[in-house]
Parts: structure tokens; sequence; C-alpha cells
């Protein structure tokens, strides 16, 4: 405690000054705890951040030599349901002819696939409402309205290229980042 | 709320007057914490630790509810979860040990508010209850600490919770069917896990209301003083806030320095090596010994090496239980009409030897089971019993205190009492 | 009253220990000297730094991947790494592709389901992956060794008092027992003489000869220089956050004096005119 004596000297003979002064003191020491305390909380949001093993997890391959056109395959993505359809020729066909203006969420089928692999539609099997599962990927499955997949909790519509078309959904089924590593492997995330 | 020139709150804006008519907690943090409680204005740095303690049961449960998020409270993960958190979580590494170096802080700080309170007679009329709120505090704390030593499912977890339930299995008759109780099972094993990590969560929240009656029971008679001497007037005192919140905050500013220390440069220094291999029911560990924390009471659990009409094992266990039973009742045991050690010449002596025994049981407590370590813990134990049971009642009737001063003021300004002003806080 | 009684159960107390003490003293001094313990010629861990030591060490990258080839080329055969994933691996400076090589050509495969027929089989490790065990259970670990279990090593250097000095030491101390080693400390078949193992004798044949792996960076692969790189990957393995710990803890630590310097300026502020 080597500094008592010196702190306890200068204010007695100027009172104004230092009147200042030790309202200075109280207030910054207080705002630094307080600072303190607000970094100190950092860490206790932080941890429910995704941890380190499940970020790991976010990217797989997926091996698409045996999906025929017209079938679907569901996988899962970082713990999410994914969609792989190969496009028939027809499909592509109607997703190419949509008037895309008119869309509420206006995508082309080229835009929402990848270059040359556009017989390729892959996007997450999570309805853009509220996080159902669409229909439309297993054989015999409704489809909806416009061939594509078809959400029954509340009733949403998506076409062949995933595009919402009628229904509450706000958006186009997600497309995940994905590469083509070679003409039936698919790197995902 | 104790003394009659306590000041008075007043709402300073429409706002906190309609709050103070409907539901006043700021009138009780005011009058428990801030400006409205008188306090000695004499305590020394000793008086700090009451919210130290405060402040360590704090992060206890802030740490505690992050690391449940994380932790699996089942036997074959448990200590793969507890990795996961020290590897993989966001921060998880400084919560954790945060947590596991926070519990040894807080028992650094209480055992050193008790030592406070046994050398100023914190414990005597009219604090009583005071005393006894924190005996039972200090015995909810060891419960919750071992539960939660318990939790990582390592070696020492797994058997320490082996054998503190084996304690209970040297009570005649019901020991055995006790002890299966306790573990819901003949061994240690998931059962025992979920329902300590139950415990282990419940407990700290049942801590953290004894502390508001312990701190309620403090505040009808006011907080006691270096000189042990009753405050006999305004003079006497100043509200706890400004003056106490300050020297609380450079306090609290020291303690998180020392535990800073600790955690980031030193974290596993009060750990045991042992409980970084997952548990094995197949295979003890050569030595084995409860955190730093229980090592007294352990070295008196040991101390009983004969059979005397009743078993060693059973001498031990009822030896360890009433080395903090006897602290209850240590209001009835002390009569002396002083309360601090500064005017006891002998209470003072026997109090240091009392510390010294009771560091050097924490020694033997950590040592391996051998002689001679079991006879000096022998003697150890003899004197801590003696001293709570014989030395201090007799001392209490043949010693003669020296002169108190007539009140705090003087204590504080010596003869010059003139100075002495009453204090309004701003 | 309850002094009374208060002093009944002292008394009680302190004659029980009494009989206690005396009946061990007497015993401890008529006790007859008894023969050498293992315990008299263990060894204390050899005095052995480490770049990562102190509040200022730091990791040195390249030896951390010296030690693990030290690991993947000796120790693995027998020991696993259950709690450290090879995309951990890209925090001691291995790139990517390089810790997906070392994923995917790992000699020991991961247990998954086959995806069509739903059979049990295993398949090659990714990064994502933790190390695999090399052992399905402990009982075939003991099964393979000789009934000694080779432990899992991603946190000995924590799990042993002496820390990773003791396993230094160990890795360097086999040696030829003492001359005047009583019998019964002899090594018996399967077992070797290491004065720094606490029973003097254990399982783990000797691991390291020099020239045993080819480091690429040219240092020469002497037992020591092997031991040493395989300890210091082994105390990554055991605390991977430990530069991030000492790093926060300077901040923390500096944040910290400077607030309570300010805390305790501001408290003799506030009592500058109580006398106490």
């Amino acid at each position: 405690m080597a500094t008592e004596d010196h702190v306890d000297q200068p204010a007695a003979d100027q009172p104004e000054e230092g009147v200042r002064r030790r309202d200075f003191l109280n207030v910054a020491a207080v705002s630094v705890a307080g600072v303190g305390g607000v970094i100190a909380i950092l860490p206790l949001v932080n941890q429910m951040n995704p941890d380190a093993d499940v970020l790991a997890l976010a990217s797989i391959d997926v091996d698409l030599s045996a999906v025929e056109p017209g079938q679907t395959i569901k996988t899962s993505w970082r713990k999410q349901p994914l969609f792989i359809r190969h496009l028939t020729e027809d499909e592509i066909a109607e997703a190419r002819a949509v008037d895309v203006s008119a869309l509420r969420d206006p995508q082309t089928l080229e835009e929402r696939t990848a270059e040359g692999y556009e017989q390729w539609l892959i996007s997450l099997a999570v309805c853009t409402h509220l996080g159902c599962i669409p229909l439309g990927a297993a054989p015999g499955e409704n489809k909806g309205e416009f061939g594509g997949y078809f959400c029954p909790c509340h009733g949403s519509h998506y076409d062949t290229a995933g595009r919402i078309r009628k229904g509450p959904a706000p958006t186009n089924l997600v497309v995940p980042e994905y590469a083509f590593t070679s003409d039936t492997t698919v790197t995902i995330g | 709320m104790s003394f009659p020139w306590a000041e008075q709150y007043t709402p300073k804006n429409p706002f906190m007057k309609w709050m103070d008519e409907r539901l006043p907690i700021p009138r009780l943090v005011y009058n428990s914490v801030g400006a409205g409680y008188p306090v000695p204005r004499n305590l020394n740095y000793f008086w700090n630790f009451g919210v130290l303690a405060g402040l360590a049961l704090m992060i206890q449960i802030v740490t505690g509810i992050v690391l449940a998020m994380h932790y699996t409270p089942e036997a074959g993960m448990a200590f793969a979860s507890v990795e996961h958190i020290m590897r993989d979580v966001n921060s998880g590494w400084l919560l954790r040990y945060l947590h596991f170096n926070g519990a040894s802080f807080f028992f650094i700080v209480v055992y050193i508010h008790i030592f406070r309170g046994l050398y100023f007679g914190s414990y005597k009329a009219p604090r009583e209850m005071v005393w006894l709120l924190g005996v039972v505090i200090l015995l909810l704390m060891m419960a919750t600490a071992f539960m939660g030593y318990v939790l990582p499912w390592g070696q020492m977890s797994y058997w320490a919770a082996q054998v503190i339930t084996g304690l209970f299995a040297a009570i005649p008759l019901v020991g055995e069917s006790l002890q299966q109780w306790l573990l819901g099972g003949f061994a240690p094993d998931n059962a025992t896990l979920n329902r300590f990590f139950s415990l282990h969560y419940l407990l700290p929240f049942v801590i953290l209301g004894c502390i508001i009656l312990h701190i309620w029971a403090l505040h009808l008679p006011g907080s006691n003083n270096p000189t042990g001497i009753d405050v006999k007037g305004p003079q006497d005192t100043i509200p706890f806030h400004p003056y106490y919140t300050a020297k609380d905050g450079f306090g609290a500013g020291v303690f998180l320095i020392a535990l800073a220390i600790v955690v980031f440069f030193a974290p596993n220094f009060l750990g045991h090596a042992d409980n970084y291999i997952e548990a094995n029911p197949l295979s003890t560990p050569a030595h084995i010994v409860p955190e730093w924390y229980f090592w007294p009471f352990y070295a008196i659990l040991r101390a009983f090496t004969v059979d005397f009409i009743l078993e060693a094992k059973l001498w031990g266990v009822i030896a360890m239980f009433a080395s903090i039973i006897v602290l209850f009742f240590l209001p009835w045991l002390d009569r002396s009409p002083v309360r601090s050690g500064t005017f006891r010449p002998k209470f003072k002596i026997w109090f240091w030897v009392l510390v010294v025994d009771i560091i050097a049981l924490a020694y033997l407590g950590g040592a391996p089971a051998e002689e001679p370590y079991v006879m000096f813990s022998q003697i150890a134990t003899i004197y801590y019993f003696a001293h709570f049971l014989i030395i201090l009642p007799l001392i209490s009737r043949t010693e003669r205190p020296l002169p108190l001063p007539n009140s705090i003021t003087e204590a504080v300004l010596g003869k010059d009492k003139t100075t002495a002003q009453p204090v309004a806080a701003e | 009253m309850v002094r009374v009684i208060g002093f009944l159960v002292g008394l009680g107390f302190v004659v029980v220990l009494g009989y206690s003490l005396i009946v061990g003293a007497i015993a401890y001094f008529t006790e007859e000297e008894s023969g050498p313990t293992s315990y008299d010629y263990h060894l204390y861990a050899q005095d052995v730094s480490f770049p990562s030591d102190g509040p200022l060490g730091r990791f040195d990258r390249q030896q951390l991947q010296r030690g693990f080839q030290v690991f993947r080329e000796v120790c693995a055969a027998c020991h696993s790494l259950e709690y450290v994933a090879f995309r951990n691996l890209t925090e001691i400076g291995f790139t990517e592709a390089e810790v997906d090589a070392i994923a995917d050509q790992w000699p020991i495969q991961v247990p998954t389901v086959d995806e069509n027929t739903g059979e049990e089989t295993t398949r090659n490790a990714v990064p994502a992956d933790n190390f695999p065990r090399v052992y399905a259970n402990e009982v075939a670990g003991r099964a393979a060794n000789n009934n000694a279990y080779p432990p899992d090593l991603s946190l000995m250097t924590k799990a042993r008092g002496e820390g990773a000095a003791y396993l230094y030491s160990l890795l360097v101390g086999y040696q030829d027992p003492p001359a005047d080693l009583p019998e019964e400390f002899l090594p018996t078949t399967g077992l070797y003489y290491n004065p720094y193992f606490p029973n003097l004798n254990l399982a783990m044949p000797p691991a390291l000869f020099p020239d045993q792996v080819t480091y690429a960076d040219g240092t020469e692969a002497t037992v020591q220089q092997m031991a040493w790189d395989v300890t210091a990957f082994l105390i990554w393995t055991a605390e991977p956050r430990m530069e991030a710990r000492k790093a926060t803890g300077w901040a923390v630590l500096i944040f910290l004096i400077f607030a309570t310097v300010l805390a305790f300026l501001s408290y003799k502020n506030v009592w500058r005119d109580q006398k106490h």
C-alpha cells in the first residue's frame, strides 16, 4: 500500500480541482468495472455457438452415380435434411419455361444449379416457411401443383427448380454451396 | 435497518416512487447493501471476505449453468463430454477452469471468513444465528463440492464417490443399505452420477437462500468489528455505500487477480493428475486424496486407527462429522463476554495454535496414510477437539481480558474524540 | 450444560485418540527395519524443459509435427489418441490437404454402417473423425498385449503427477537393473526395467531406437530427440487450447491490475475524510 499517502494529499489544498478529480476517479473505476463485466459476458454468450466438432461436419461428399433421372435422394448435411434431385428433360424444360419476373423470389434454374450440371437440383429439404420437410422426394408422394415439392404443414408448393410458387413460404428452397468434384460426386458445404 | 440513525430511502424520481409503493426492491437493496446500512467504521480487510464469498458463489453458479449446457451426466460419456468442453466448445476451457478453480477459491475465502469470525468473536451473542447459518452454508458447500468433483468421472471422481459414500457404511445396522441408497447401486455408476448432477445443480441455490438468511440475521444486530464492542452511536458507523462498496470493489479486484493467475497460468495446480484418467471401477489409484479443502477433515477421519469399544472406522466417521458439528455449539462453549481476540490474551495464543493445528491437519490429510504422518494427525486431531470442547470453555472462565475501549470511535481515534463526526450518505 | 457435555465428549475423543496414538507409537518404535522397497530404487523424473513451459511458453509447431511423426510411426501401433480429431492437426501447422491425406491413410479405419446392407463395416477416416481406437475395448487391448493395456495418450501429460517430464524420462529411461537390485524387483518375462516407473518394471518394451524415424526437417533422430518431440506433441494433445489460455490470461491480468489499481484509488478517495 505504498500509494496510500501519496493519494491522500493533493486535494486538501485545492478543493475545487480535488472534487472534480475525486469524482473522475470514482466514475472511472465504476466504468472500468462495467466494461470488465460486459467483457466477461462474451464467453458466456459465445459458448452457445456451434462447437468446433459440429462445424467440422460442415462438408460432405455425395456419390450420385446411382441416382436415375426423375429420382430424388434425401441425405443430411449439418444435421439438416437435403434433397438431391436428378431432373428429367421435361422437368428442366418446365423450369426454364417459367416467367421468372412473375415469381415471388425470382431466380432462374441456372442460378440454382451448377454450370454444366443443370440436371442436379440440390437444395435443403427445409420449407422456408417454418421449417417442415416438404413432400415430393419419394416416389408417389405429393409433388404439389407445380411438380416439384409440396409442404403439407401449411401448403407451400415448389416447382421443379425448388422455387416457391404458391402458399405461405417467402423464398425458394435454400441451395447450399457445393461443387462437383467429378461427374458423379459432389462436395456439399 | 438496525440503527435509528440509518439513512432513510427516499425515491429520487416519480418512477422510483411508483416502484417503491408496489415492489420496494430498491429500498431493500438500499437498506441491506446501500447507504441505509450503517456499518462500524473500523472494519479491517478481513471483513472483505464475506462479499468475496458471495462473488465466488456467483462465479460458480454462472459458469456452472453454462457448463451444464455441454456436460453429459452419463457414466459412459461424462469424461468425454468434459474433454469436449475443454477442446471444442467455444471458450469451454475457460469456463471449466474457472469453475474448477473457482471452487477452491470459494473455500479459500470462506475459510478466511470463518477464521475471521473465530478470532473476532463474531459467533457470540447477538450473532449466534448468523454463525449457525454460516455452518449450515459450510456443510452445503462441502456436499456441493464433493458431488461436483464426481461429475467429470475421472479416477479421483469415481473413488471419491466410493470412499465418501463408504463412510456412511460405517454406521451400525443401517450403514450398508444407506450406502446403497446413496449410490443407487452397489458401486458408483450411472445412477450415482445422475443424482449427483441433479443435486450439484440444486444445492448452490439452497446455499444462495441460506446466504440471504445469513445476511438477514446479520443485519438485525449489524456487523461485528475488530474491537468486538457494540456500536454506541452514529459517530461509530458509516454507511455501507459508498464506503464499503468501494473497499469491496478493491477487494474483488485482488481476488479476481489471484483467481486469474491460477486459472490462466496454473489451472491444474489445485487438481489431481489422476482425475485426467477416466473412471475405472477395477483399479484404484495408488494414493487417493480428496480435494485440498477437505484435507483437514480427511486427516481427522484417518486419525482413528485402533478399535476402542466401537470400530476405528466408525470413530473416524463420527469424529469427522463431529469436527463440524462442534462449530454449531461454539457460541455456547465460549462464554467469555469479550468478543474480539485482540483483548483476550490467552484466547489469542490458543487461537493461533488452532490455526497452525488446522494447517497441519490439512498437510497431514494430503499426505499418504503412513507413519509418522498418522501419529502427527492423531496429535493434531486431539488438539482440534480439545481446543473447542476443553480449552475454550476453560479459558473463558480463567482469562482476565484487557481493558476495552469505550467506543469504536475512541478505538479509532485514540484519545482525540473531537474530530469524529457523524457521516451522512452523499 | 452444553459445556459439561462438550467437555465429556472432548475428553472422549482425546482418550480414544490418545489410545490410538500410543498403540501406533509403540508399533512404530518397536517395528523392525523392513527391507528395501521398490521406492528406494525409483527415480524422480529428469529435469527437462519444453518450449511450451512457463506463462509465456508457446508450442514449437515444427517440433509438434516431428512429435506427431514419432507418434504415428511408433506409438500409434498400440496407443490411441481418442480425444483428438484429425482436423485438430491443422492447429500444429499441417495444411488441410495434408490432414485429409493423413486421415485417409490412417492404418486403422473408423467403424461405420454399410449404407446398403446396414451391416457394420469400416471406412477410411476423414478430418472430422477423432483418431480411431487401436483396440475395440480394453479387453481386446489386454488380450493383444500380455494383459497390459496400452493407455490412451490424449491426456497423458496431464494424467501423471510429474507430467511431461515423467513421460520423457520414461521414454529415455530404459536401462539394465542395478547390480544391487533385490531379486523381487527384477523384471520378469514381458517386463522391462525402468527406474522412472513407480514399480520399476514396465510392460511397454523400449520403443525408441536411434534413427527409428527419418525427420523431414533433417533433425537427427536420437532417442532423446524423439522422446522430447513426442512428449511435446502429447503436451499439445492434452492441452490444445494452451496458447489461447495464456494469451487470454495476459489480457485479463493486465485489465484486472489496471481495474484494481483504479478501484484502490477510488477506495482511498471515498475514504479520504474518514478516520478508521
